[in-house]
């Protein structure tokens, strides 16, 4: 399964860098991420090369952050590619808690990352509507 | 001025005469305190078993002082008095680590408490024609219910508008034709502050007199309220442990707050050594009750500081005038009227695993109310980095501290180790409320 890493960040100048240059540090490449603005905190998610040494790279300088599983399907970069997922999603009534994704290469392939309570079900459903579900390396090969 | 009193005879009763009715209350208190497990014990060790053993008001000094945690280690029945059966009300208030304290009364003590009350009231110059608004809570808080008795004893109209809700006080202000409230300083400040908002001008309403407690406030910040509001602002004190508010309260000449000496002993003492100070010397308020029969308490001590005005006051009232109260010997913090002990808001937080060991309280003013903001930081070990979670802790946390501390606060998570380390309770408290 691909993974995510989930980092507690308290809302203020230089926690991002903070966080930026341990992954440098550890020669860790980020493939993309986001940010959720709580206020007094955020929660920053990050899709990186190498998620579990990112994980206890960061878990050592005592941040607060967990690695969690995360649906990440590949899906072509072209006009009506995402309704087409999005019709699945509706379809199935799937209830998506979070998602984002990104090119891997212009015109030709994407990644829609989602997070969802019932993993294994919805891997199952999204992969019979003829979807491809990365798993972790798969992800870090594109 | 013509000076109006409730009870003239008392009130102004020379102080050779208030002596011996104080020496004659004692002995009464004596007698109903004997019957409590606590000051049995005391008193016994003290070589008082009879009223008769004390013979003067010196005789007070033989017994020991009495202090929050007694009340709180007599919780529920320690320091009762009479029978249950005599006993038509209770107000409890939470003690400093979550274990409340309570003050039982019977009939007798309630009318009592309602004729201080009803001084305090003509006191003022309001009269049973004036209509009153009362803005305090309600309920085991004893703010509201102590003045609503007073209040219609006076016979003036009343109406128990309870805290809150700014925009319905204001409307029964302006059509009930409110003429006095009573009110905590960072409420009339809040309610002056939002007239405009509501459109209703100061010619709209007929107030003229407000009563303010429950909080310290500055001489600076009466003349503020007084001037823009256009009304006289009076100020009051009193103590859940002494009944609640009517323990003292300023006359028409608002120059220091009349103490019911009838009802009270009041004594002013060095806190560290205990030792008696003069009038004009400011210490620790210590009470001894001298009129209730279900919940007797002797030389309790306040931890309010303050001292006695020396002198005599043109309204002829011979009960000594108290300063305003300039600062407290323990950590205890007022928010919005309310009393919070850091330490009730420690033993919330620790209930949770998720959040770390370090936090920080945080007290701001907005839009004239104080606003209490709890920091604390999340735990890494139990992170599991999902923001629902984070959130239902925070909302978790609230509704606990909101039930123990009854103020609804905002609660921050933060990064661990974020928080400035200290070493004790009240080191965690940062108070960016103005000075007074």
């Amino acid at each position: 399964m691909a993974k995510q890493v989930n980092v507690f960040l308290d809302n203020r100048p230089g926690r991002l860098k903070s966080v930026a240059e341990v992954l440098a540090q550890n020669n860790i490449n980020v493939r993309t991420m986001t940010l959720n603005d709580r206020g007094e905190y955020g929660l920053m998610k990050l899709i990186v090369d190498k998620p579990e040494k990112a994980y206890l790279a960061l878990s050592e300088k005592h941040f607060a952050c967990a690695l969690k599983d995360i649906l990440a399907i590949l899906v072509e970069d072209k006009p009506g590619s995402f309704f087409k997922i999005a019709t699945v999603f509706f379809k199935h009534n799937i209830n998506i808690l979070d998602a984002y994704g990104y090119v891997v290469e212009s015109g030709k392939e994407a990644v829609l990352c989602i997070e969802v309570k019932d993993i294994p079900k919805i891997k199952e459903i999204v992969e019979k509507e003829g979807f491809k579900i990365l798993e972790e390396d798969q992800l870090h090969e594109l | 001025m013509e000076i109006a009193y409730w009870n003239k005879e008392i009130e102004t009763i020379d102080r050779d005469s208030l002596k011996h009715l104080q020496l004659k209350y004692l002995k009464e208190t004596i007698g109903y305190a004997l019957r409590t497990s606590l000051y049995k014990k005391r008193l016994q060790k003290a070589g008082i078993t009879s009223p008769d053993d004390i013979k003067s008001l010196d005789d007070l000094k033989r017994i020991p002082f009495t202090t929050k945690d007694d009340l709180r280690e007599s919780y529920p029945r320690g320091l009762l008095a009479v029978d249950i059966g005599d006993v038509i009300r209770i107000h409890t208030s939470s003690g400093t680590t979550g274990t409340p304290t309570v003050i039982y009364h019977t009939q007798q003590d309630l009318n009592n408490w309602t004729e201080l009350l009803a001084r305090c009231i003509i006191a003022t110059g309001a009269t049973r024609n004036d209509v009153f608004q009362n803005m305090m809570s309600y309920g085991l808080f004893t703010g509201g219910l102590g003045l609503h008795y007073g209040a219609e004893a006076v016979g003036m109209m009343v109406i128990p508008a309870g805290g809150g809700n700014t925009r319905r006080q204001i409307k029964l202000m302006k059509d009930f034709r409110t003429s006095v409230i009573h009110i905590t300083p960072s409420y009339a400040l809040h309610i002056a502050s939002k007239l405009e908002e509501f459109g209703v001008s100061l010619n709209e309403l007929a107030l003229r007199k407000a009563y303010l407690g429950a909080e310290p406030y500055s001489e600076n910040t009466r003349r503020k309220i007084e001037d823009l509001l256009r009304i006289d602002v009076y100020n009051s004190y009193g103590l859940s442990e002494m009944n609640g508010p009517g323990v003292s309260f300023e006359c028409v000449y608002k120059c220091g707050m009349h103490t019911w000496e009838d009802n009270y002993i009041l004594e002013v003492i060095d806190p560290k050594s205990g030792e008696n100070l003069d009038d004009g010397e400011e210490g620790e308020l210590v009470f001894t009750t001298l009129r209730r029969q279900a919940t007797p308490l002797l030389r309790y001590r306040s931890r309010d500081l303050a001292y006695i005005l020396p002198g005599d006051c043109e309204c002829k009232r011979t009960h000594r005038r108290l300063s305003r109260i300039t600062g407290r010997t323990d950590d205890m913090l007022i928010i919005n009227g309310v009393n919070v002990f850091p330490s009730q808001i420690e033993e919330v937080i620790m209930q949770f695993p998720e959040v770390g060991h370090n936090y920080q309280i945080y007290i701001d003013k907005q839009e004239n109310l104080d606003k209490l903001i709890v920091k604390v930081e999340i735990y890494s070990k139990l992170f599991t980095g999902d923001l629902a979670e984070l959130e239902a802790l925070k909302r978790r946390i609230k509704d606990e501290l909101r039930a123990s501390i009854v103020i609804n606060p905002t609660v921050e998570l933060h990064e661990p180790g974020s928080l400035p380390v200290f070493e004790g309770k009240a080191q965690r408290v940062v108070d960016k409320r103005p000075a007074l």
